[in-house]
């Protein structure tokens, strides 16, 4: 295997400096590392997309590491439903943007290496400008769209994409590389419809998990720059953290993909939120679609009789309820719909509005024309009408 | 023919929670068929209106993505294990 960076012919590689020699000495004596391999990873450069649950990992081994160059794409906040799995923060950058308290936790690791901050939200106008720079993309992203985007970016500018992906207990890896293997699309010619596959913040995710799918991807970037190994190219690596077992399949070049195959489709990047599906702008709702919290609160206090129908999950339902409630779970709707009185005005409701929103469309179809959405859901509950609710 | 098949985390819900399930077959439609027949709800998460696979569900036998073999008429044997490969993009910050 040859290093990613044989390909750059103009870069010498950099002498390690005496406190570089102190620090990495535990690489240095091996052979598989050794001076040479260290200096490749002085010299890589590296761009993470998303300093979230894979980005904590993957952002401290490759530091730890000593990748000279560490890019970081990323404009969200700290939140405190981050912490029981992004290691990168704790609990005094609650509120604070991940980007500064990131870079500042990775030179605390390791002042001997450069940060560079990307404080922007990765699209089609700018991917190609933020990877020039880069040897190798890490994507740590939570949605189709990005993923999409990462990977056609990655195909178009020749550079390898290190891909993982988790959902509650379970985790992909591979490396996606266009010009030495398949790419994503390869695997995934089209994303689901939206709606289909849970978000980590419907469906959950096992704190430890990006933990172990991250430090995979800082493991198979590493092997990339330092040049060995068997990279997981042509391969996707599957784990179940509860059968806690590791599977391999064979991925293949699609001959048709429409960006990696020998007559490419596609030379550009498109827009990915309508290739996924994904409308342009929030769907306009007919006047009447959705109810506040506070005109239901008023006309419940007012005596009226309202069928309450919470679509959330049963572990959601037992963190948190509205009194007088019925839980019917959005997957269960379809066969249960029967469960919901049609004499009365239905309002649905979920965690932040867009699981009853679907429910309500459903309702809607299956002739309950009076359906309507409780908009901001649970949460706007708590918030603005009854704070004994917890909020989660 | 008994396989086999690994149901991914997110059609879980839909197999009363089984992440393997024994279903008979002579090629991999078939034993599809068979896994939709025990769990009906899974069949519109799979197929299309118009009956075809849906293009975003991949499906492994074996180590082999059945794409590369004869798709659905790829033949079974016993012992065989088939995956549903799901996409799955959750990673950041949500």
């Amino acid at each position: 295997m040859t290093t990613i960076l044989d390909e750059k012919t103009a870069r010498a590689l950099p002498d390690l400096r005496p406190e570089e020699i102190r620090r990495y000495s535990r690489h240095l004596i091996m052979p598989e590392v050794g001076t040479e391999g260290q200096r490749r990873l002085k010299a890589a450069r590296v761009l993470m997309i998303g300093g979230g649950g894979l980005g904590s990992p993957i952002g401290l081994y490759l530091a730890a590491a000593g990748v000279g160059t560490l890019g970081l794409v990323e404009f969200d906040v700290v939140d405190e439903s981050n912490l029981h799995r992004q290691v990168l923060y704790g609990r005094a950058d609650i509120g604070r943007p991940k980007l500064d308290a990131a870079l500042a936790r990775l030179h605390e690791v390791n002042p001997l290496i450069q940060l560079v901050p990307h404080n922007t939200r990765l699209d089609s106008s700018n991917a190609m400008e933020l990877f020039a720079p880069y040897d190798i993309v890490v994507d740590g992203t939570d949605n189709f769209p990005t993923r999409y985007l990462v990977n056609d970016a990655c195909v178009l500018s020749g550079k390898p994409n290190v891909y993982g992906s988790i959902f509650r207990f379970e985790g992909q890896v591979s490396i996606f590389w266009g010009a030495r293997g398949p790419c994503y699309r390869c695997l995934f010619p089209e994303p689901p419809p939206p709606g289909l596959v849970p978000s980590c913040a419907e469906g959950g995710v096992l704190g430890v998990l990006p933990g172990i799918i991250g430090a995979l991807q800082a493991n198979e970037a590493i092997k990339l720059i330092v040049g060995v190994g068997e990279p997981l190219i042509g391969r996707l690596l599957l784990f179940d953290a509860l059968k806690m077992r590791f599977r391999e399949l064979k991925l293949k070049k699609d001959p048709a993909c429409p960006i990696c195959s020998e007559h490419p489709t596609q030379h550009e990047l498109i827009d990915y939120e309508q290739f996924c599906g994904i409308p342009p702008e929030p769907e306009k709702v007919e006047a009447g679609f959705d109810i506040t919290v506070q005109e239901l609160d008023r006309r419940r206090r007012a005596g009226e009789e309202i069928f309450l129908l919470d679509v959330r999950n049963p572990q959601e339902w037992e963190i948190a309820r509205i009194a007088g409630a019925t839980l019917i779970p959005l997957h269960e709707l379809r066969d249960r719909v029967n469960e919901v009185d049609p004499t009365a005005p239905v309002v649905v409701l979920c965690h932040h509005g867009p699981r009853s929103t679907q429910a309500t469309h459903f309702l809607r179809q299956m002739g309950l024309a009076r359906a309507r959405n409780l908009a901001g859901g649970i949460e706007a509950w708590s918030v603005q009408v009854d704070p004994s609710v917890p909020r989660y | 023919m008994s396989v086999t098949i690994h149901i991914p985390t997110p059609l879980r819900r839909f197999t009363a929670e089984r992440g393997e399930v024994e279903v008979d077959g002579q090629t991999v439609g078939e034993a599809l068929k068979d896994l939709t027949r025990l769990f009906p709800a899974l069949e519109r998460h799979l197929y299309s209106e118009q009956g075809a696979l849906r293009s975003f569900v991949n499906v492994f036998l074996n180590d082999e993505d059945v794409r590369h073999l004869e798709r659905d008429g790829t033949p079974v044997k016993a012992g065989d294990t088939l995956s549903i490969i799901p996409s799955i993009a959750g990673g950041g910050a949500v």
